[in-house]
């Protein structure tokens, strides 16, 4: 028997645990992503000296793969005197690695705002800070919620990597059970179908908060 | 990012990479490393011819397939990108063998990496053949050409110039997923920096240079990809004038 039902309902219940580890992560790593990349944004526009700065770091770690910047946090950051333990490290990685996608996304927000907008805050003599606040992000932040969304869902498909530094989310507990049992086919399959799941279910809430936000903004 | 940066950090890794070759405590990693680099590199070339076979014969099969194949390709689009590259990765290694079909690590990692990026690739090949402008599409119907031959001589080479773009992304992008093949067990650069790394326990210069690589590789591609778009775009009416 190749795929066997009752061993893959045995084991569901231990990676329905694993799977809120995985969400986990998945959550708190795009809380610092949205957060840094916004401040990474904004900061390159208010500070222009930093601007090339800036541009040249998001090349960096745009440019580097994900796992390799897991493991620099994991084993490097410990030699400085950082001890972090492997959730708190993966977290961080894949949170400052898509910071950097998302900062490119908010930069195109900001772009997109009219010249007149920023015009206009000078002329009425707000504060840098108060022109963020109150007249850019308002307008800018609408318009590219899709693509944020769709970072969310790139960053959950990342997440079975925290596997590779031995968190115990989806990925690393179906590895587990596969080699105490010598049953690959059903953990892994189940990780598939589940992160599958997720997946569709997500493109459709973000096709439909799209469309959403495409009635609210068409004047 | 201009090219002209781009081509100066390039040339700043690089650089680094030689100035830190010369010392002893980061010399006697280069060898192994270059060696994972190789690997990394022949994985990340073969995993994007595939990706491009993929993408094309996916992006046509959806848009001028016969039903079954339309599926086909809608459920194959759906399962590589809903997925992890990773589960991805492990499904193709750990369960296929138990179905009778067992594939060797390096076959897999370009099967796996190759059909993930490949069903990414289909929508950019579908997107850029549906932005090439209606009167193309009008006109090719109004001189009678075939479907082969309108797609062939009007509407690929026109699309193509599109593509190049999303494609550079995705070839970045499936050049950094090879790292991912180090957890089922070939030895590319990111497997021979941790294997070095549990051996000598010299993590600072191991890591550093493995990303400088890294960069490296990818700056390669980026400006590569720029300065096709850029030879490609030639002689077209679009964009900004350069």
């Amino acid at each position: 028997m190749i795929w066997d039902w009752g061993f893959a309902l045995e084991i569901l219940p231990v990676l329905a645990r694993a799977a809120i580890i995985s969400i986990e992560a998945t959550l708190i790593g795009f809380a610092l992503a949205a957060s840094l990349g916004l401040v990474l944004a904004v900061v390159r526009i208010a500070v222009p000296w930093t601007s090339w700065t800036i541009s040249v770091l998001v090349e960096l770690i745009r440019s580097t793969p994900l796992l390799i910047q897991i493991f620099f946090l994991y084993f490097v950051f410990p030699k400085f005197g950082v001890v972090l333990d492997a959730f708190t490290a993966g977290v961080l990685a894949i949170g400052i690695h898509y910071a950097a996608y998302c900062s490119e996304v908010y930069r195109a927000g900001f772009d997109n705002i009219h010249r007149g907008q920023w015009e206009a805050s000078i002329a009425l003599n707000l504060s840098s800070w108060t022109t963020f606040r109150d007249i850019i992000i308002p307008q800018a932040i609408p318009p590219i919620v899709p693509a944020l969304g769709n970072y969310l869902v790139a960053l959950f498909k990342e997440t079975p990597l925290l596997s590779a530094i031995a968190v115990m989310e989806l990925m690393q507990t179906a590895k587990i059970i596969g080699s105490e049992t010598f049953r690959y086919t059903e953990p892994i399959t189940l990780v598939g179908l589940f992160f599958l799941a997720m997946s569709l279910v997500s493109a459709a809430l973000i096709r439909s908060l799209e469309e959403l936000l495409n009635r609210r903004t068409t004047r | 990012m201009g090219i002209r940066t781009l081509v100066a950090m390039l040339v700043i890794a690089l650089v680094v990479i030689g100035a830190l070759a010369t010392q002893e405590s980061y010399r006697m990693f280069m060898p192994g490393l270059l060696q994972g680099a190789v690997l990394t590199v022949e994985i990340a070339v073969l995993g994007s011819l595939l990706a491009i076979i993929m993408g094309v014969l996916a992006a046509l099969a959806r848009m001028y397939g016969p039903t079954p194949l339309r599926w086909l390709a809608t459920v194959y689009v759906e399962i590589f990108r809903g997925t992890s590259a990773l589960v991805q990765l492990f499904w193709l290694f750990f369960v296929l063998p138990q179905f009778g079909v067992t594939i060797n690590a390096f076959v897999v990692a370009v099967l796996a990496l190759g059909l993930n990026v490949g069903a990414y690739g289909s929508e950019c090949v579908r997107g850029a053949i549906q932005s090439v402008a209606r009167g193309q599409w009008e006109a090719c119907t109004a001189l009678n050409m075939s479907r082969p031959q309108m797609l062939r001589r009007i509407i690929l080479p026109q699309a193509f110039v599109a593509m190049i773009p999303p494609w550079g992304n995705l070839f970045i992008e499936l050049l950094k997923s090879t790292a991912l093949v180090s957890l089922i067990t070939l030895s590319d650069l990111a497997f021979k920096a941790q294997q070095m790394n549990q051996n000598t326990f010299k993590t600072i210069p191991i890591f550093t240079l493995v990303l400088l690589m890294y960069l490296a590789m990818s700056l390669v591609v980026t400006i590569g990809m720029r300065l096709l778009e850029r030879r490609a775009s030639l002689g077209l009416a679009r964009g900004k004038a350069a």
